[in-house]
C-alpha cells in the first residue's frame, strides 16, 4: 500500500509539466443566387472553411499542427485550397539559447523586405517555410537567424528552396559598460537570402538562383526612433515582371518623435521591381517570399476601406505622414476628458520609368529615375477626431479625401481616376449598465465608378453574452437606377468565456478586403453565414 | 508474553499503523498538492518581444514581484481593442495603488504600422509597458486568433482567466475583479 503511494508520488512530476492548449475556427456560408446584385451561382450552396492549432509546451520545447478544411473554400479566398490535411507542423527546442524549429516557421528578416513568412487567416494567406529555422544569441546584443526549405503552397510545397540568414547587433548590448551613458539605442542588421529553382525555359537562360540582400539601421532615443532599410535583388525575370532582367531594389525609411501628448511618424518607401517568389510562375498571393506592405492609411470603416490600396510589387514611391495630438482634461479644446486630433497623409505613385526596348533575349525592359515621380495611384487625406463627452456618451468622427487610380490597382483599363470625400460618424451610447449602443453613419460622396454610398450600422450590446447588428449599405448615387441596392446584413453573436458564435443574415456588395499588403476580392453574396470560434 | 512485552508490541502496532496513517495523510495530501497545483493553468509562453526602446525581451522575464500581470494584445487598426485599452488607462493609476497591477500591452502590428505604434501610445500617454510583436511569434504561441485578447496572469505567469471580446458593459470591471482575485490570492498565507 505504502509501496504503491510511494511510486505513485515519484510519477506525477513526470505528468505535470507539459501543457496542451489551441485554438479553432468554423466558417460557413450559404449561398443564394442573387442575380440583381451580380451574386455568383454557387453549386455547392453552402461553402465553408476551418481550421484548429494545438500546440504542446514542455519546458524549453513546444510542437504543434494545425489541421485546415476547405469544403468547398469560401468565396473570395484564393481557389488553390481544396480538401483537408495537415499543412503546419513543427517542433521548436531552445538548448541554453539556441533554437531550433523543424518543420513550419514563420520568421522575418528587419521590415520583412527579404523575407517574411507570416499567415493571415482572415485572408487566406500562409506562406509558412517548410525546414529548419535556426535563432541564436551567441554573445550580448547578437542575434542570429537561418532559414533553409521550402515554402508552402496551399497543400503542397512552391518549387523553389529559399536559404537565408539575418544577422543584428544591438550596438549598447553588444558594448555592454562602454555605452552605459548612452541613452541612446544603436542597432544595426543585414540579411541574405537566396532562392532556386531550376530553369525549364526553353527560350531564355533563367538565372537559378536568385538572392537578395538588405543591410538595415535603426537609431532609438526616448522621443526620436530613426529606422533605414535598403535591400539589392540581382536579376529575377519572373511572370510578374514579364521576365525582365533588370535587378531590383527597396528603401524603406521611417522617422518618428513621440512625447507628452503628441505623436508624429514618417514613413517613406520605394520599391524598383521587388517582387520575390519561390516560383517564378506564381501569380495572385502564392510563393511570395518578401513582404511589401503599403504605406497607406489602414482604413477599418467600412466606407473608408471601399477603396483600398494594394502595393505595386513592380515599383512604387509612396509615404505617409500622422500627427497625433491628444488635447488634455480640463483645457478648453480638451474638454472633461481629453480630445484626440490625428491628421494624416499618405500617397503612393509609381515609378517614373522608360521602357528600353532592347531586343536581346536578356531584356532589362526598362530604366528608372528614382527620384521622380510617375503617375499617381493613391492618395488620402485624413482628420480624425475622438472625443469622450460624457461617461454615457463618446464618439469618432473621420473626414478622408481619397484619390484612387482603378485601373493599376485593380489591374483595369479605361477608368478614370475616382476622388471621393468620405465622412464617418461613430457614436457610442452607455444606455445602462448592462446595454450600449453603437452607431456607424457614413457617407462616401464621388462622381465616379458607382457614385455616391450611405453606410448606417446600428450595434448593441447586451449584458457580457450578446451582441446584435444590423447594416445598410446603400449606393443610392448610382447613375443606373436599377443598381441602387440596399445591401442589408444582420448579425448575432453569443460570447462566453473565450468561445464566441456569430450568425450573420443578408446582402453584401462585392469588395476588396485587405489586410496589411495582402488584398482579396470578395464577391458579392446573399445569405446565412456562421462563425464559431474558441480558445482553449 | 509479559505485560511489558506486550505493552512494547501494542505500542509498535500503534506506531506502525500511526506511521502508516502519517504516510498516507502524507501522500493524499502531496497529491491534491501536485495535482490542484498543476491545474492546468496555462504557463505564459516563453518568445522573444521587441520593446518600444528597440531591445529583444524574452517573455518568459516579464515578472511583477508576484503581483497581478495583465497581458493585453493589441494593434493600432484594432478599435475595440483601442476602447479597451483607453478605458483602463482612465483607472490604472487606481488599480496600481489598490493591487500593484502590471498592465503589458503586446501590439501585433506588422511594419506597416508598427511605426505608428510608439507616437500612438504617447499621444494617449498610456503608462503601459508596450512591446512589438511584430511577426505574431508571441500571439500565435498564445493561441489568439483574434485581438483583443487579454490574459490575466497570477504571480507565477500563469493564466488564470482570459478573454477575446472587448465588452463595453463592464469588461473592463471584469478584468479589474480578476486582478483584484489574484492580488488577494497573493497576499494570502501559503499553506505550507
Amino acid at each position: 500500500m505504502t509501496g504503491f503511494l510511494n511510486f505513485a508520488i515519484a510519477q506525477l512530476p513526470n505528468i505535470a509539466g507539459g501543457q496542451i492548449h489551441g485554438n479553432f475556427q468554423f466558417d460557413a456560408q450559404y449561398y443564394n443566387p442573387d442575380s440583381t446584385i451580380s451574386a455568383p451561382v454557387v453549386p455547392e450552396k453552402a461553402l465553408s472553411n476551418g481550421f484548429g492549432n494545438i500546440i504542446y509546451t514542455n519546458g524549453k520545447f513546444m510542437a504543434g499542427v494545425r489541421y485546415e478544411h476547405y469544403l468547398n473554400v469560401m468565396q473570395g479566398f484564393p481557389v488553390g485550397y481544396k480538401g483537408t490535411g495537415i499543412p503546419y507542423r513543427f517542433a521548436t527546442y531552445n538548448n541554453d539559447g539556441l533554437e531550433i524549429t523543424v518543420g513550419s516557421s514563420y520568421d522575418q528578416f528587419g521590415s520583412g523586405l527579404v523575407y517574411r513568412t507570416y499567415e493571415e487567416r482572415g485572408l487566406g494567406y500562409d506562406n509558412a517555410l517548410d525546414g529548419m529555422r535556426i535563432r541564436w544569441s551567441p554573445y550580448h546584443g547578437v542575434y542570429l537567424k537561418g532559414i533553409w526549405g521550402k515554402q508552402r503552397n496551399f497543400f503542397s510545397q512552391s518549387p523553389g528552396i529559399v536559404r537565408g540568414f539575418d544577422g543584428e547587433l544591438n550596438l549598447n548590448e553588444l558594448l555592454g559598460s562602454k555605452m552605459d551613458s548612452c541613452k541612446t539605442t544603436w542597432v544595426l542588421g543585414g540579411s541574405f537570402v537566396s532562392k532556386y529553382q531550376s530553369d525549364q525555359n526553353p527560350f531564355l537562360a533563367l538565372p537559378q538562383n536568385v538572392g537578395t540582400w538588405a543591410a538595415r539601421a535603426n537609431m532609438i532615443s526616448s522621443k526620436f526612433n530613426l529606422y533605414g532599410e535598403y535591400a539589392y535583388k540581382i536579376n529575377d525575370p519572373t511572370l510578374g515582371n514579364n521576365f525582365i532582367y533588370k535587378p531590383g531594389t527597396a528603401v524603406f525609411v521611417s522617422a518618428s518623435y513621440a512625447n507628452k501628448g503628441l505623436g508624429i511618424s514618417v514613413s517613406m518607401k520605394q520599391i524598383d521591381n521587388f517582387g520575390y517568389r519561390s516560383d517564378r510562375d506564381a501569380a495572385g498571393t502564392s510563393s511570395m517570399i518578401n513582404y511589401l506592405p503599403a504605406l497607406t492609411k489602414q482604413h477599418t470603416y467600412q466606407l473608408a476601406a471601399f477603396y483600398p490600396y494594394a502595393t505595386q510589387p513592380n515599383g512604387e514611391t509612396g509615404w505617409q505622414v500622422e500627427a497625433g495630438y491628444k488635447f488634455k482634461k480640463g483645457t478648453k479644446l480638451g474638454g472633461k476628458y481629453g480630445t484626440s486630433v490625428t491628421l494624416n497623409y499618405s500617397a503612393s505613385y509609381g515609378l517614373d520609368t522608360t521602357e528600353l526596348h532592347d531586343m536581346d533575349a536578356a531584356s532589362l525592359g526598362y530604366s528608372t529615375n528614382n527620384f521622380a515621380l510617375g503617375q499617381i495611384y493613391f492618395q488620402d487625406v485624413n482628420l480624425e477626431i475622438f472625443k469622450k463627452v460624457s461617461p454615457k456618451f463618446k464618439g469618432t468622427f473621420l473626414y478622408s479625401y481619397m484619390t484612387y487610380n482603378k485601373n493599376v490597382i485593380e489591374g483595369k483599363s479605361g477608368y478614370p481616376l475616382i476622388v471621393s470625400h468620405i465622412a464617418v460618424f461613430d457614436l457610442i451610447f452607455k444606455l445602462s449598465d448592462k446595454l450600449t449602443f453603437r452607431t456607424d453613419i457614413e457617407h462616401l460622396y464621388t462622381k465616379e465608378d458607382h457614385g455616391s454610398w450611405g453606410l448606417l450600422l446600428a450595434e448593441m450590446t447586451m449584458g457580457e453574452h450578446w451582441f446584435a447588428a444590423a447594416m445598410d449599405q446603400y449606393n443610392y448615387g448610382n447613375e443606373v437606377a436599377d443598381d441602387r441596392i440596399h445591401y442589408v446584413n444582420t448579425q448575432l453573436g453569443y460570447y462566453w468565456g473565450t468561445n464566441r458564435i456569430v450568425v450573420g443574415y443578408g446582402k453584401q456588395r462585392a469588395g476588396i478586403f485587405c489586410v496589411g499588403g495582402v488584398c482579396r476580392f470578395v464577391p458579392a453574396s446573399n445569405g446565412f453565414s456562421l462563425t464559431l470560434t474558441s480558445s482553449f | 508474553m509479559s505485560n511489558l512485552e506486550r505493552s512494547i508490541a501494542r505500542k509498535q502496532s500503534l506506531m506502525k499503523h500511526l506511521f502508516s496513517t502519517v504516510q498516507l495523510a502524507l501522500a493524499f495530501f502531496l497529491f491534491t498538492a501536485f495535482t490542484i497545483k498543476q491545474d492546468n493553468l496555462q504557463k505564459l509562453a516563453r518568445v522573444d518581444v521587441k520593446g518600444l526602446d528597440g531591445k529583444i525581451v524574452n517573455t518568459g522575464t516579464f515578472a511583477n514581484d508576484g503581483k497581478p500581470i495583465v497581458v493585453a494584445f493589441w494593434a493600432t487598426w484594432c478599435a475595440p481593442c483601442k476602447k479597451e485599452l483607453n478605458e483602463i488607462a482612465e483607472v490604472y493609476a487606481d488599480w496600481q495603488k489598490e493591487t500593484g497591477v502590471k498592465l503589458i500591452a503586446i501590439s501585433i502590428d506588422d511594419a506597416r504600422n508598427s511605426p505608428k505604434v510608439k507616437p500612438y501610445v504617447e499621444q494617449q500617454g498610456w503608462e503601459y509597458e508596450v512591446y512589438l510583436d511584430e511577426n505574431q511569434d508571441f500571439k500565435r504561441a498564445m493561441n489568439v486568433n483574434n485581438v483583443p485578447h487579454t490574459f490575466v496572469l497570477n504571480g507565477n505567469n500563469e493564466v488564470v482567466w482570459q478573454t477575446n471580446v472587448y465588452n463595453p458593459n463592464g469588461g473592463v470591471e471584469n478584468i479589474y475583479n480578476e486582478v483584484k482575485k489574484v492580488a488577494a490570492a497573493g497576499s494570502a498565507p501559503k499553506p505550507e
